[in-house]
């Protein structure tokens, strides 16, 4: 493990992966901070970059750094205008828009950075002690076992971001796998599905259909609705950045604990950030004295510090997953799969063996760019948070013509240009009727390799023989069963009971 | 019937003509060694379509209700044409303009029009401001795209370039 540390020290400190660090910090915190734009879109405009920098590590290190950068930069919108750029920001805002409402915004932009910072470098810390452990358990797995592994990370992903709705979440990653069976599948050397489209044969670009599903339906969302970019409502004036004594007393457990929490939660497939913080808030309040419960909402330093630093360490927790598996448990880490595939990385438990200059790298880096985010940021707050007032006049066209230039440098063809707008306004009209669409993207990219594990399996066996006789496979394919029938039971039966009460009365 | 269910029923019907793809022509074209493996290229297609049917049809029949009234954050397209429905339209229009255009236009040109139009569809009048940004951004862009990432762009209409 030293030595894995000293060559990802030696990698992660040299001058280009340095800026790319320092880059993407700022990159993210500026466009996470401009509400309505989440991680996704912003990694999913910055891919193409990405790719044509051509080194692997550089390009993993710069993403990273966009996807933290984006994240604090989520939390100051929500903390100064109450518009969280990103859902995982949105419990960050219940403690610190009134903190920022009583004159407080320097206070509460100070222990959110800090606690941000304790959070990404306890992550990183336990991603360090994690991943090569976890790596070596999957080195034992069988081709079997990563078909099963990949169903219960889709069925995982499906029962968690659907709001009650899994059938709808399963249906959207399906139609994911089914996408990615467009085109000349690797084990085959035959074209599928293509319609006889010469621009179908190599399937659909996986950056068209990251831009179309995440980007370009928040950036019509910000047409169509302009109160969604509302930048009015108080930038008030940032001074004051010092905290007392006493709240740092008082938020060092917070800290500590939500840091554990949170990376547990984001190693889970399909929970990530959002819920972590969530979950922070909601332990934290619950195990606070009666006197400070009654802070909460209204502006307590321990309400705003769980979970911010719970959300930075689900986003450090999410990568265990991607690096030891090859297995995105987020839409976020996904894309990052995605662009780590078309780099011809293949990330999972060989990844450290074979390459291990990338693993380490982009752990060093985190540890980095956690350091980058909190000096970067604590004195620059009060001229980042200028960008707010960016008029979205300009803002809107600038992020449209981004996606189109993400699609066109991916392909180099303007026929995905229209593919690119085609699918846009699908998702749009998807999304106003409630269907999830991480699940979609995220069941595209696995689909690929899902289905090369599946034949692989049935080849060796000779049939599908190896779904019972291999009881690990068949142990993982029950637990997926479990975690889609599971929440739409239960769903149901709660309704039952509501619909019961509803016609007792 | 709610907007959910269109989805599922056309979701549905590509299902089916996906799966009748699977079912029924894949297989006339696979040579004859091929037919003694295991794993043909239409299994797993056919695991999918059926599960995507059952999945559309659970939809389509309701037995998963949706949960009711809309998010607050969330756009209610029962009232779509309450938003600004006419500008995300024209900016569509417009991107769609841009993927026509850029080849035969070149790259400088249609951007710059790209940005200037886009920006006067939402409503901003500064026309010197909009020259200026929308020039300097595209400038900007294709040195970095042509210049430094090395992916060609065609920066002047087909008439002006050689060979372009």
């Amino acid at each position: 493990m030293l030595e894995g540390i000293l060559i990802g020290l030696s990698t992660a400190f040299s001058v280009t992966n340095l800026l790319m660090v320092v880059g993407g910090c700022l990159i993210g915190t500026f466009i996470g901070m401009l509400p309505g734009l989440g991680p996704m879109s912003i990694i999913a405009i910055m891919i193409p970059v990405a790719i044509s920098i051509g080194d692997p590590s550089a390009a993993l290190i710069l993403l990273a750094g966009v996807y933290y950068g984006a994240i604090f930069g989520g939390s100051t919108s929500s903390i100064l205008i109450n518009a969280p750029g990103v859902a995982s920001t949105v419990a960050t805002s219940f403690d610190g828009y009134p903190l920022a409402r009583q004159g407080k915004a320097g206070k509460a932009l100070t222990v959110a950075a800090i606690s941000s910072f304790a959070g990404g470098s306890i992550g990183a810390v336990l991603l360090m002690i994690f991943a090569p452990a976890l790596a070596s358990v999957a080195l034992l797995f069988h081709s079997a076992e990563y078909f099963a592994l990949m169903v219960v990370g889709l069925s995982a992903i499906a029962a968690f971001a659907g709001t009650g709705q899994v059938i709808k979440a399963l249906l959207m990653t399906i139609l994911g796998v089914i996408m990615a069976t467009v085109g000349e599948g690797a084990l085959f050397n035959m074209p599928r599905f293509t319609m006889g489209l010469m621009d179908l044969q190599s399937g659909f670009g996986f950056i068209t259909l990251a831009m179309a599903m995440f980007a370009l339906p928040e950036a019509l969302y910000l047409v169509l609705d302009p109160s969604r970019s509302k930048t009015e409502g108080g930038t008030n004036e940032i001074k004051d950045l010092r905290i007392t004594k006493a709240e740092a007393k008082a938020i060092t457990p917070v800290i500590g604990r939500q840091s554990i929490q949170g990376f547990l939660i984001g190693v889970l497939p399909g929970a990530g950030a959002t819920i972590a913080s969530f979950l922070g808030y909601a332990v934290e309040r619950n195990i606070a004295p009666k006197e400070e419960q009654e802070q909460f909402g209204k502006g307590s330093v321990k309400g705003l510090a769980a979970p911010e630093s719970a959300n930075n360490a689900a986003c450090t927790g999410s990568f265990v997953p991607l690096l030891t598996l090859g297995i995105p448990g987020s839409g976020t880490t996904a894309i990052l799969l995605g662009a780590l595939i078309a780099l011809n990385v293949s990330p999972g438990p060989r990844l450290m063996v074979d390459q291990p200059e990338i693993f380490w790298a982009v752990i060093i880096s985190m540890y980095l760019g956690n350091v980058i985010l909190l000096i970067l940021n604590l004195p620059l707050i009060p001229y980042i948070a200028k960008i707010l007032a960016v008029p979205r006049n300009f803002l809107i066209p600038f992020i449209l013509f981004f996606t189109l230039m993400g699609a066109y440098i991916g392909q180099n063809n303007s026929t995905e240009l229209l593919i690119l707008v085609g699918f846009g306004i699908c998702a749009t009209v998807l999304r106003f009727a409630d269907y999830p669409l991480a699940p979609l993207l995220i069941g595209f990219i696995l689909g690929r390799m899902l289905e090369d594990n599946f034949s692989r399996s049935m080849q060796l066996y000779d049939g599908i023989s190896f779904i019972y006789e291999r009881p690990m496979t068949l142990g993982l394919l029950v637990l997926a069963v479990i975690l889609v029938v599971l929440p739409s039971y239960r769903a149901r039966r709660a309704r039952a009971r509501a619909e019961g009460v509803a016609d007792g009365d | 019937m709610a907007l959910d269910r269109w989805i599922a029923m056309i979701i549905l019907l590509i299902c089916v003509a996906y799966g009748y793809a699977a079912f029924f022509t894949m297989d006339d074209t696979l040579a004859p060694f091929m037919r003694r493996n295991p794993i043909w290229p239409s299994t797993f297609p056919k695991i999918l379509s059926i599960m995507a049917i059952v999945c559309a049809l659970l939809i389509l029949l309701g037995f998963e209700k949706s949960s009711g009234e809309p998010k607050p954050s969330e756009i209610n397209y029962r009232r779509l044409t309450d938003y600004k429905l006419g500008q995300a339209i024209a900016l569509l229009g417009l991107m769609v303009a841009y993927a026509l255009l850029l080849r035969p236009a070149g790259f400088l040109l249609s951007t710059v029009s790209f940005l200037f139009i886009g920006s006067f569809i939402l409503g901003e009048r500064k026309y010197h401001i909009m020259i200026l940004a929308s020039g300097i951004a595209a400038g900007v862009v294709w040195y970095l795209v042509d210049r430094v990432l090395g992916i060609f762009l065609s920066p002047l209409p087909v008439f002006l370039a050689n060979g372009g």
